[in-house]
């Protein structure tokens, strides 16, 4: 069973099709859970807290806005450990303020300079496209299980 | 002042359950899953459910769900627990965030679905190679239409 980021991070489409065929999906909601359910300082809503600009010192230069580096102290970790990543590009869903976009950035540059494999699509917008979405999706993951099972 | 914070929850997983289907409905749905829930919390929502509980418990419900209409019901993790004053809209007011996201990606659920389908139907056969995405240049943003923005902005 291979560990694989998906962007959109929170996409319920990628989320689920991981899981179905066997894998482990990495979105954002990892990393929140883990934040909600530790006990520390109260910081709605989403126990952010002053250590995570911090952490993402790991990922992103000190000079990089906080917002930014507070964002990869959720998913730098979820990169590192991910052993594969599917990618939905241009995805219309995947957006928001300047923090978001600097930090979706950020996440697809580190995705493509850590060498892991990586499955690049669009959303489906005709019958036709959403087999084969669905097919290299599944094809994908089977690659990663076979090449699994040689190492 | 900075106020401690205890964790509701702890050691629980949280699935949201998105049903789209046009021979079972999110009430049905709940109805079946409560059957086999065991002990899992289990919050009927307009697309689906929410469950809750220890992870084992939680795999073992969502593979049952599954089982009832494969094609048709769609699986993510949440990272909030049900009902959590930080998310619920019953405190908010209006969509929950992230709500709109889910429903963008439910209208494309049904090419999904027809995916799926085909797949259990073509087993075996070779799978249709998919059209890798071009990138494509982004028209750039003409500077007079910036002056327009800027203008409008301004007055």
């Amino acid at each position: 069973m291979a560990k694989v980021f998906i962007y959109p991070a929170t996409s319920l489409i990628l989320s689920d099709l991981v899981a179905r065929f066997g894998h482990k999906p990495l979105g954002a909601a990892l990393g929140i859970r883990e934040r909600i359910q530790t006990a520390g300082v109260d910081s709605p809503p989403l126990q952010i807290t002053p250590e995570e600009p911090k952490r993402g010192l790991k990922y992103a230069a000190v000079e990089v806005p906080s917002g930014v580096r507070g964002r990869m102290a959720i998913y730098g970790p979820l990169i590192e450990e991910a052993g594969a990543a599917i990618i939905v590009t241009d995805a219309d869903l995947a957006f928001g303020c300047m923090g978001c976009a600097r930090t979706d950035e950020l996440i697809l540059f580190s995705l493509r300079q850590s060498g892991i494999p990586i499955l690049e699509l669009r959303y489906p917008t005709t019958e036709e496209e959403g087999v084969q979405f669905v097919a290299a999706i599944k094809k994908f993951l089977d690659d990663l299980e076979k090449e699994e099972g040689e190492a | 002042m900075m106020a401690d914070y205890t964790p509701e929850y702890v050691g629980t997983v949280t699935r949201y359950v998105f049903i789209e289907s046009p021979s079972m409905t999110p009430g049905e749905l709940a109805l079946r899953a409560y059957e086999a829930s065991e002990g899992v919390l289990i919050k009927e929502t307009c697309f689906g459910l929410q469950v809750t509980g220890e992870p084992e418990s939680v795999d073992r419900l969502i593979e049952v769900i599954r089982a009832f209409d494969p094609t048709h019901i769609f699986i993510k993790d949440r990272g909030f627990p049900p009902g959590d004053p930080r998310r619920c809209r019953a405190n908010l007011g209006g969509a929950r965030p992230g709500y709109l996201g889910h429903e963008r990606e439910f209208r494309i659920l049904r090419y999904i679905t027809r995916g799926l389908e085909e797949l259990g139907r073509r087993e075996g056969e070779a799978a249709p190679e998919p059209v890798p995405p071009v990138h494509e240049k982004k028209p750039l943003l003409d500077i007079k239409r910036l002056q327009e923005l800027i203008e409008t902005e301004e007055s």
